[in-house]
């Protein structure tokens, strides 16, 4: 049993070992990398994806998946700065509506999928259409966000020391993560998600709620794709349709990455949380390199998923 | 005999085209000019083409019981090779090929794509891997490598050589409709004059069983998934000879969700087993045909977009058991 422990735990071993690795790898080449500015701008930067990678963490968990996250950002994105700078509503009303959208989309995915039995690919493939062509339906055409509330959301925070601030974006982010462990750890829901990653059938025979749980998984990761596009919308200031293409690939990557077995029943957010700070250290790394075009990140992050998806394989083979 | 999988496809194509007999004055017109026949229905022809040939592959891939998400990637890195070796543009990552000829570099080209098509075989039969994850990673990083082959440029080819393969057309028809109706006679032929479609179909709808008969599913996979890598191949060169340039952001993006579109909506099922050619190209054309005349009645293709959706959920619900159930249950109440 101790034994089988130790296998399982490894995936999130093997991630914050190759996260420490690439950490001190690019703070020796690069002056400056270790610095607490950059540190703390992984969060900052990256909490959109971090927020959206949590939700979807959940639904790895239970074997699923859901490829409209980056779509359903995208169109909160563009909802949330058009309902601002159109309708003049005030900001915090115009986010609910971003995230409401997400939610609601989340649930109706989740309904297909939990009640009808339908291939979670399949049906979020179509909220993926369905997302894009309501947020260009929306507006083509990128909408400006000037409202002081939202450059507050998007500078200031927690102060570290001259300079160096956690915004209100990374705030929410680290917020979602301590609420997403506390959601697996802590909560009759959590177990269960776990439960029906490892054995669907029985889990249902035990008489626990799984057309329930999985909706409300369905739900919370479409909840946390709006609230991407709410805080992609507040760091950038803007809204765009097109935000958020691929953001899906991205996001699955952060959570294979963070050790969560793409078979489900096992996993964990704070994997998630270094397996978004190990693409923040790709991407800024290559940033601060200079002469690398930025499409090195999509081949390095590419390669670092097949390497991490080869070592779960390894661990299911030997582990069981 | 039961119900053929595509009539559902084939009576959706049929109806929308009713729908325009009525609404969209000369959609059926058609003339002679040059020697080639033009018209709306030929013009829906010719730009299903692409989705067509994906979705061929994919329909043999879908019933392995897999899913190629990998395809408007390779397709990019297809017209990327293709381009560059005609162009051999600064920081090209082939130079070392040397300038090639239109017909050797569209050569080349395909072959890339089978590469891919293979390297996601590896990874699906040999590996383990599942088929969402394992091309998903060059979904992910294919567009990465053909900005790396292009050295991020969108690489134009002056040449009209090149752009006879998509523009050109033969005894009347645009060469793109010659080349999907070629692939699918072969593909046709792979699969119902040879075992290999009866092997796809039994290891698609139950690995083990197949295994045991002493179906070999990992080599079984690995030229599926080579097979619809040679598609990819196919409709990269036709989208790059199409508008004469190799774009590695937007050469195929979003095409891999239309092929399977179409599979699903020609009646294969999505869990692998029973599937229809036929029916894949009758769903590419009725895509297409829904998109043109969307287009023809002056509409945003947003809402092309939204009906893809509402497409998709209902394929799914109508193959769904449960969803057979709860409408038996509502017709007969207790």
């Amino acid at each position: 049993m101790k034994a089988l422990w130790t296998k399982e735990r490894l995936p999130i071993i093997a991630t914050v070992v190759v996260c420490l690795l690439l950490y001190i790898a690019a703070g020796l080449a690069f002056p400056g990398f270790f610095s607490l500015r950059v540190g703390v701008n992984f969060l900052d930067d990256n909490a959109f994806l971090g927020v959206i990678a949590v939700g979807l963490t959940f639904v790895i968990i239970t074997g699923g998946i859901d490829l409209s996250v980056g779509s359903v950002a995208g169109a909160s994105s563009i909802l949330t700065a058009v309902l601002i700078h159109r309708s003049g509503m005030h900001p915090v009303l115009a986010m609910f509506g971003g995230i409401g959208f997400g939610l609601v989309l989340g649930l109706l995915q989740g309904l297909l999928i939990a009640r009808f039995k339908l291939a979670p690919f399949l049906v979020t493939l179509g909220g993926l259409f369905f997302a894009r062509g309501v947020a260009l339906a929306i507006s083509r055409e990128s909408v400006q966000i000037e409202h002081p509330l939202v450059s507050t959301l998007a500078s200031e925070g927690l102060k570290f020391s001259k300079g160096v601030t956690l915004t209100w974006n990374g705030i929410v982010f680290v917020l979602f993560v301590v609420l997403g462990v506390f959601l697996a750890r802590q909560t009759r829901f959590g177990r269960t998600v776990y439960a029906i990653g490892g054995n669907p059938t029985s889990v249902g025979t035990m008489g626990l709620p799984v057309t329930a749980t999985l909706v409300k998984v369905y739900a919370f990761s479409g909840f946390c794709a709006g609230l991407g596009g709410v805080i992609f919308a507040t760091y950038t200031a803007s809204g765009n349709a097109l935000s958020g293409t691929g953001l899906e690939l991205d996001a699955i990557a952060a959570v294979v990455i963070g050790g969560t077995l793409l078979s489900g029943g096992y996993g964990s957010v704070i994997g998630t949380l270094f397996g978004v700070i190990t693409l923040g250290i790709i991407t800024t790394a290559i940033t601060f390199q200079g002469t690398l075009s930025s499409w090195w990140s999509k081949i390095v992050i590419g390669g670092l998923l097949l390497l991490f998806v080869l070592i779960q394989k390894g661990i299911e083979k030997t582990g069981r | 005999m039961s119900r053929r999988p595509w009539t559902f496809a084939l009576a959706l194509l049929v109806a929308v085209l009713v729908l325009n007999l009525f609404f969209t004055p000369g959609f059926f017109a058609m003339e002679v000019r040059d020697g080639r026949l033009f018209g709306s229905l030929i013009d829906i022809l010719n730009r299903a083409a692409p989705a067509a040939l994906l979705a061929l592959g994919m329909a043999l891939v879908i019933a392995t019981g897999g899913v190629d998400l990998s395809v408007g990637a390779v397709m990019a890195i297809s017209g990327a090779v293709a381009a560059g070796l005609v162009v051999q543009p600064d920081g090209f990552v082939l130079q070392a090929l040397g300038p090639q000829s239109v017909g050797a570099a569209n050569v080349i080209a395909v072959v890339a794509g089978v590469l891919c098509g293979l390297f996601n075989g590896l990874l699906v039969g040999f590996f383990r891997i599942q088929p969402i994850v394992a091309t998903l990673l060059l979904m992910v990083a294919g567009r990465g490598l053909a900005q790396l082959l292009t050295n991020g440029q969108i690489i134009t080819v002056p040449s009209d050589a090149f752009a006879t393969i998509a523009i050109g057309a033969t005894l009347g028809l645009p060469n793109p409709v010659w080349l999907t109706a070629a692939m699918a006679l072969f593909f046709g032929g792979l699969t119902r004059l040879t075992a290999l479609g009866l092997f796809i179909e039994a290891s698609g709808d139950n690995p083990t069983a197949a295994r045991y008969v002493g179906i070999d599913g990992r080599a079984l996979r690995l030229a599926v998934y080579g097979l619809s890598g040679l598609c990819a191949g196919f409709a990269g060169v036709i989208a790059a000879s199409n508008i004469k340039a190799a774009d590695a952001n937007n050469a195929g993006l979003y095409l891999e969700l239309d092929a399977i579109l179409a599979v699903a909506v020609g009646g294969t099922a999505m869990t692998g087993g029973r599937f229809s050619l036929f029916g894949a190209l009758i769903g590419a054309v009725l895509m297409q045909t829904v998109t043109t005349s969307i287009l023809t009645r002056g509409i945003g293709t947003e809402i092309t977009l939204v009906l893809k959706a509402f497409v998709v959920v209902a394929v799914c619900l109508l193959q769904a058991p449960a969803f057979h159930e709860m409408l038996k249950r509502r017709r007969a109440p207790a």
